[in-house]
């Protein structure tokens, strides 16, 4: 940078191309977020989610102050519950639920906040499932896979700090060839876990990137291998065989690889989240998802409607940016802080 | 769950046929199947509320049209006040300025505001000749401002040099004196994203509004959102104020109800729409189009502007020479499969035309997909030169000699020629014939009635090409939607008249695939059972 420096302010502003060109890419600046005070991470969550809840108990609370529950009040509820994207049958369900035994009788706010969080619980419960590393594979091979720009890249970072945490050897394979700058994004996060990472030159075969990182992580005894892939969306068919490729290639070294595939679901996403796991799940048999971005303005509510579905264990959540921002997904407290319940 | 509104309708909507007028029952109990459309689209409850209640005014003692059904006319009703909503004239990027013309790019993370800004910049150094600045003032995710000038690079387009330390406002400054004094045209300030929308967040947006003076303000936002899509449009534009807005990811299939509640809460225009990775993949927004898909009646427009895009101009004229002669041998026919294939196989191809969705999905059980167009290809490839000129040649020793040689049987080389056949017939009749069934994009390999094909007149087709199917009002024959009938569409669904510009040189086509199933023509009547 300082060579940047001497060339003064015509040099700065447009000689860029053939110096800077030039310097390696990591080079780049990293500007840290500013460490945010630690928090239980039930806080982080909870204020993560309490624009939904926050929302959806405004809601709540302007459809009941005490009032009967009806035919009109239960399509209130059920408003209410599409708006936090539940989508249309699960918001449907849950509101009948909600009536079964109650209807054309008074009910209080807090008994429809406590209601709505058991049936959302009851949906939940079965698919909040830990990632449990299975110690006879060495190594477990976690694919990460999904749509464009929904945090595969930081969901591995974050991943790679858990497990890095728990002393396992980490190894992470820059399968995102397509993406510019998605390698270089991976080698900042091995940088801060203290990952090894096996990555290419950009356009490179992730398939032959992959099946190489496997080796090696055979070879070198990796706990676990975290491989990263270029997102892709779910119905582009060539980019699908892609991925199809990726796994396939793994299994001959591993028949049972990967032991994990996750799906990485941005919760601002709506209803079209319905179609990423089904396809993802055809073609790269999906096994575990991880909600991003929860703590955003989003409801996440697409959660239940998948979880209704499909019955895919949901792994993690995504609850902020730094590295330790990656929380273990536990149905019940999802459940209450959707609804607006205090722990 | 995508099935369309149209085959949802249905059952209702063939009550309504039989009846003369519409009640005001009979549009309420449409209207409710309408918004769950419109939700299962995600569209936000709110903007459905109030569409379904304009819908509702517009069509309850709405006079009716003797030629259309009442179910139709809803339908169309629908469609048009989707139109209406999305604002019906495109509005491009206004650079209407003094240079540099700065843009600000905002938006949340992972929304593809980096990947839009290359975009956006290469559209306008190409078809605008305007000199660009690309400067990324995302300082926070890693490598992002290295993403940007690899963007840059791929596309020719000038990057503003990273500089290590510096603040999102001082870039902004930056790039704005380095486009003054570089002579550019256009500074596109790619800004930080975040996950969610908050204070920090903001208020570096209006510290960058502040000093760049931006000319216009997008707001880059993923498509596939949710319900969200409100709240996040709202902020930004009370907030920073936006100009116009984004929309990525429109190539996936979600159903973009995003794109109606963001136009809905702001009022500002959507202005282009991201449909791919490859840094061209950026269109006009056509309102038509996105309510076409909002509700779930395909997207033939799409199909055939993806069918001129893709189709290889030269190869297409001297296709259509040919044609004229009424000549079309298995070179032409190799031709047409990987024009197919590049479209997007049949499944892409069929997830475009209304009403089709319901035979896509069977196609899927059916296991019948490319490979069986790639294997097609492989017979001919398998071919002499001559024998590919003169199918005659082929007599059983070599039809055997071609089977041994793609890994196929005789049998399949006889279906491949006996389709040839068919279409080749077809095709002199074209010829004959001109304009007819070769209207729109046809001509590119019909040569209806278009000697000279040059890419001016390809753009005037697809601009021609957009108006009989959708804006029009889904005149006569929309599949699946209420002809009395009720049968299940047979080969291909009843075209609106006119002709589906474009189709015409699949009609008779897709040879071999009817051959064992069905009744040949087109391929899919025979799946039906």
């Amino acid at each position: 940078m300082s060579e940047t420096e001497k060339r003064g302010l015509w040099g700065r502003l447009f000689g860029g191309a053939a110096p800077a060109a030039s310097e390696p890419p990591a080079a780049e600046p990293v500007v840290e977020a500013p460490a945010p005070a630690p928090t239980s991470w039930w806080q982080r969550l909870k204020s993560g989610l309490s624009r939904t809840s926050s929302s959806l108990t405004e809601g709540i609370s302007a459809v009941f102050t005490k009032r009967k529950l009806d035919a009109e009040t239960l399509e209130d509820l059920e408003d209410v519950l599409i708006r936090a994207d539940l989508g249309m049958d699960t918001a449907t369900r849950v509101a009948k639920a909600l009536a079964k035994g109650r209807f054309d009788k008074e009910i209080s706010e807090a008994e429809v906040r406590s209601v709505l969080a058991e049936e959302v619980e009851k949906i939940l419960a079965p698919i909040a499932r830990p990632l449990v590393l299975d110690p006879a594979f060495r190594p477990h091979i976690i694919l990460v896979v999904g749509v464009n720009g929904t945090g595969k890249t930081t969901t591995i970072g974050k991943l790679a700090q858990i497990y890095a945490r728990d002393g396992k050897k980490v190894k992470l394979a820059a399968g995102d060839t397509f993406r510019a700058a998605a390698i270089d994004q991976l080698r900042i996060w091995a940088a801060r876990t203290g990952a090894t990472i096996v990555a290419r030159e950009p356009g490179a075969d992730a398939a032959a990137l992959a099946f190489d990182a496997l080796r090696e992580a055979v070879e070198d005894g990796t706990d676990v291998l975290i491989i990263d892939t270029a997102g892709r969306l779910q119905n582009r068919t060539e980019l699908m065989d892609e991925l199809e490729k990726i796994v396939r290639v793994l299994k001959k070294l591993d028949p049972a690889a990967p032991q994990t595939t996750i799906l990485t679901l941005d919760a601002t996403t709506g209803q079209n989240a319905l179609n990423q796991v089904e396809i993802f799940g055809k073609v790269a048999g999906v096994n575990g998802l991880v909600m991003t971005k929860l703590d955003g303005t989003a409801r996440g509510g697409i959660l239940v409607a998948i979880a209704a579905k499909f019955g895919l264990p949901v792994h993690f959540i995504g609850v902020g940016e730094g590295a330790d921002d990656l929380e273990p997904f536990v149905a019940g407290d999802f459940a209450r802080a959707i609804a607006g319940l205090e722990q | 769950m995508f099935e369309s509104l149209s085959e949802r309708l249905g059952g209702i909507l063939d009550k309504l046929t039989r009846r003369g007028a519409l009640t005001a029952e009979d549009v309420n109990e449409a209207m409710r199947e309408v918004r769950r459309a419109l939700i299962e689209a995600d569209v936000a409850l709110e903007v459905v509320r109030s569409f379904t209640d304009k819908v509702r005014t517009r069509a309850v003692g709405a006079e009716v049209i003797r030629s259309v059904s009442p179910g139709q006319q809803v339908i169309k009703i629908v469609h048009d006040q989707l139109v209406e909503m999305l604002g019906s004239t495109a509005q491009p990027i206004d650079l209407a300025a003094v240079a540099p013309v700065p843009i600000m790019m905002v938006g949340l993370q992972g929304s593809g505001k980096t990947t839009t800004s290359a975009k956006i910049a290469r559209r306008l150094t190409q078809r605008q000749k305007r000199k660009v600045l690309l400067a990324s003032l995302d300082t926070r995710r890693p490598a992002a401002q290295e993403q940007l000038r690899v963007l840059g690079e791929q596309n020719g387009i000038d990057t503003l040099p990273i500089v290590a330390g510096q603040t999102p406002t001082q870039i902004a400054e930056r790039a704005m004196t380095a486009g003054r004094l570089g002579g550019y045209d256009v500074v596109i300030l790619d800004t930080a994203g975040r996950i969610h929308i908050d204070e920090p967040l903001m208020m570096e947006m209006a510290e960058i509004k502040r000093v760049a003076n931006p000319h216009e303000i997008l707001l880059v936002a993923d498509s596939l959102t949710g319900q969200d899509a409100v709240n996040l449009a709202k902020s930004f534009d009370e907030r920073v104020g936006i100009t116009g807005i984004v929309l990525t990811r429109m190539d996936g299939d979600g159903r973009g109800g995003a794109a109606l509640s963001m136009r809905a809460v702001t009022g500002k225009p959507i202005k282009l729409i991201g449909t791919g990775e490859k840094s061209d993949a950026l269109d006009d927004f056509d309102p038509g189009r996105i309510a076409g898909r909002i509700l779930g009646m395909g997207d033939i427009v799409a199909l055939v502007e993806k069918a001129a895009e893709e189709m290889d101009l030269k190869k297409a004229s001297e296709a259509a020479k040919k044609l004229q002669k009424g000549l079309f041998d298995l070179d032409d026919l190799r031709e047409q499969l990987g024009q197919m294939i590049k479209i997007g196989g049949m499944k892409g191809m069929l997830g475009m035309m209304p009403g089709m969705a319901k035979i896509k999905n069977q196609l899927e059980g059916a296991n019948l997909d490319d490979k069986v167009l790639k294997r097609q290809i492989a017979i001919i490839n398998s071919m002499t030169k001559a024998e590919r000129k003169k199918p005659d040649l082929l007599n059983a020793s070599r039809k055997r000699r071609i089977a041994a040689g793609s890994g196929t049987k005789v049998e399949e080389i006889n279906r491949l020629l006996k389709s040839h056949r068919q279409m080749a017939d077809m095709m002199k009749m074209m010829g004959k014939k001109k304009g007819g069934l070769f209207g729109g994009l046809g001509s590119l390999f019909g040569g209806g009635g278009m000697p000279d094909i040059d890419p001016a007149a390809i753009e005037e087709l697809q601009r021609q090409g957009k108006l009989p199917p959708m804006p029009g009002g889904l005149p006569g024959g929309l599949p699946g939607a209420p002809s009395g009938t009720g049968a299940p569409p047979v080969g291909l669904p009843p075209m609106p008249p006119g002709g589906m510009p474009g189709l015409g040189g699949f009609r008779g086509g897709l040879p071999g695939l009817g051959g064992p199933k069905g009744p040949g023509g087109f391929p899919f009547g025979g799946k039906k059972k």
